[in-house]
């Protein structure tokens, strides 16, 4: 490759990185300006000393804290109960013989067509006839089982060799020791990225948490911060200390669950 | 396969009648089958509880509401046929919103697709620093829609927003984002693809990383540039995973909702009023869960088409190995 080549390739990835940090970059620097900075116009792009106040501010007049809480609770019960659920079906569809076993993958595989909005309605109204609304329950059951997750544990549990079972069985393992001892353990990267694909998903969750939660105190993360905008706040920086908190667990997620997430995603790509 | 099949034996040939010691064989064999039998149950039954819970009803529960009026407070009031779907596919607003929807899904989708291939192919390759590159590029998937959205909320205001200043630095006029009717499904648009631009990096740069570094030598050898290799060589073999991505894209952008409830609540003018904001307004605003839930039906219909359309159209030109 010519150093020219070289330039030209540089200088594309970073016009394109500053462009996709931009947004992320003014978010932290307007957070630590004052509202006189921040109202000024042409407006400032960095701050001129590094200002607390809208932290303490935006702590005071929300709980930041349980929202995250919320959204940490709500997403790590989904992530587990998905893993459980799904891994026990995997296992039937991928080891166990029954009657309608092609049937009913064909079923768990045509749920995944089924767009979320379809059942959003019925499922309200469900929870409400169950006096569900503004509760943990309502935010966590219906997500607590995925066909896409038992699909995806599947497709690896067939990859895992026959032998290891083979030898189990004739030392009188019954299914669910083999399960438990030998299929789960050997499974944990297939287990580790259909959790980190689990939780970042139900972290970010929208419409749902939108429809099923009123009160203050179980609002997650994504309802709490967008509803920043209609309390009654003159500066737009102390919204972006709010944004910044609640930025924080997710960029440390990513950090720590990338690696897990792409081996997943390209798991999916490939098989088209 | 399974503990029956190690069980299975012929039956004896020579004595009519089975001995004992075969009955009670059998007898264990049939009790090993129905032991599997009842143990795969009890591995599906919480996922099958689940789904037919929250899945399954629901969907029935849909084309039954659907095929209904409801009162004010939401509860059955009457059985209306196909009113509620002649009512949609005669309202101008239906469609107004089905055309969003659309341009939404081709403003969002092919640009999303091309910036990040171009991201991912400039990244994917044996450069100093490029692991700082694509950590950056995937960045946007830990952004959620709210976040997401409250930080362009503020970068496209009209006076304080950064957007602006830097257009007036250019010397072009402030554009009033998100209230002005002909910008505001492009500024949707922008922020959608910045918020998209992770998923879908992660996911072509994965598909270019399991291209064999062998075919780029040879290619190499036969003297092919490096865009002639790309486009000849490079975008064929990666083309399950631009199929994939296409795939999702778009039934993602015909799923978006977050962003148009935080940004501009359908309007102005109705000019971002995509289909799922709609049955949002219609169901849970206006309370009038029938013609919801047949528009709920209707989209299903529109994406379960899209997604035929698209197997049918790319799956001849997709090039597996």
């Amino acid at each position: 490759m010519t150093s020219l080549q070289k330039g030209i390739i540089y200088g594309l990835l970073l016009c394109a990185a500053v462009l996709t940090l931009y947004p992320i970059l003014y978010t932290v620097s307007a957070s630590f300006m004052t509202s006189g900075e921040a109202a000024t116009s042409p407006p400032k792009l960095l701050p001129s000393s590094l200002y607390l106040g809208n932290y303490a501010e935006v702590t005071d007049l929300l709980p930041i804290g349980r929202f995250i809480g919320n959204s940490f609770l709500i997403s790590t019960a989904i992530m587990l109960g998905q893993l459980l659920t799904a891994s026990m079906a995997a296992y039937a569809f991928s080891f166990l013989r029954f009657a309608g076993r092609s049937l009913l993958f064909g079923l768990f595989l045509s749920t995944m067509m089924i767009p979320w909005e379809v059942t959003v309605i019925p499922n309200y109204l469900t929870v409400k006839s169950w006096d569900w609304l503004d509760s943990y329950k309502a935010l966590i059951v219906p997500f607590l089982a995925s066909a896409f997750g038992v699909f995806l544990l599947r497709q690896f549990f067939l990859q895992l060799p026959r032998e290891l079972f083979e030898a189990a069985r004739i030392d009188g393992c019954g299914h669910i020791r083999i399960f438990l001892r030998i299929v789960l353990p050997l499974s944990k990267p297939a287990l580790a990225t259909l959790g980190v694909y689990s939780f970042l998903n139900h972290w970010n969750m929208y419409l749902w948490p939108l429809l099923v939660t009123n009160g203050e105190e179980m609002r997650t993360v994504q309802i709490g911060i967008s509803m920043l905008q209609f309390e009654e706040m003159t500066s737009w920086n102390l919204v972006l200390a709010g944004v910044v908190l609640v930025l924080l667990p997710s960029l440390l997620l990513l950090v720590l669950g990338l690696k897990q997430l792409v081996r997943g995603m390209t798991a999916g790509a490939v098989k088209g | 396969m399974s503990t029956v099949q190690d069980h299975l034996r012929p039956p004896h040939p020579k004595s009519e009648r089975p001995s004992t010691a075969e009955r009670t064989g059998r007898r264990t064999l049939r009790s090993a089958a129905l032991r599997e039998h009842l143990l795969a149950y009890g591995f599906l039954a919480p996922s099958l509880a689940l789904f037919a819970v929250f899945l399954f009803y629901p969907l029935l529960k849909s084309v039954y509401l659907s095929l209904h009026l409801t009162d004010p407070r939401g509860r059955i009031a009457a059985y209306a046929g196909l009113d509620n779907f002649t009512e949609l596919f005669t309202s101008d607003k239906f469609y107004q919103s089905l055309q969003v929807t659309l341009s939404f899904t081709l403003l969002t989708v092919p640009t999303g697709i091309a910036l990040a291939l171009l991201l991912a192919a400039l990244s994917h390759n044996k450069l100093r620093g490029m692991k700082v590159f694509q950590f950056i590029f995937s960045l946007p998937v830990a952004i959620s829609v709210g976040t997401g959205s409250v930080i362009w909320m503020m970068l496209f205001h009209p006076t304080l927003g950064t957007l602006n200043y830097f257009l007036s630095l250019l010397g072009v006029e402030g554009i009033r984002w998100l209230s002005d009717p002909a910008w505001a499904l492009y500024s949707v648009s922008i922020m959608t693809v910045w918020m998209n631009l992770g998923f879908n990096y992660i996911v072509l740069l994965s598909g270019l990383q399991s291209v064999p570094e062998e075919i780029y030598d040879s290619a190499k050898i036969d003297g092919s540039g490096p865009l002639r290799t790309f486009f000849g060589l490079t975008l064929p073999l990666i083309s399950p995973t631009l199929f994939f991505s296409g795939i999702v894209s778009v039934i993602g952008a015909f799923q978006s909702f977050g962003q148009i409830h935080i940004l501009t609540k359908g309007g102005p003018m109705n000019s971002t009023d995509v289909i799922v904001f709609n049955i949002y307004e219609d169901a849970f605003v206006n309370f009038r869960f029938g013609i919801g839930s047949a528009q709920a039906l209707v989209l299903f219909a529109v994406i379960l088409l899209l997604t035929i359309v698209q197997f049918r159209m790319f799956e001849r030109k997709v090039h597996y190995q």
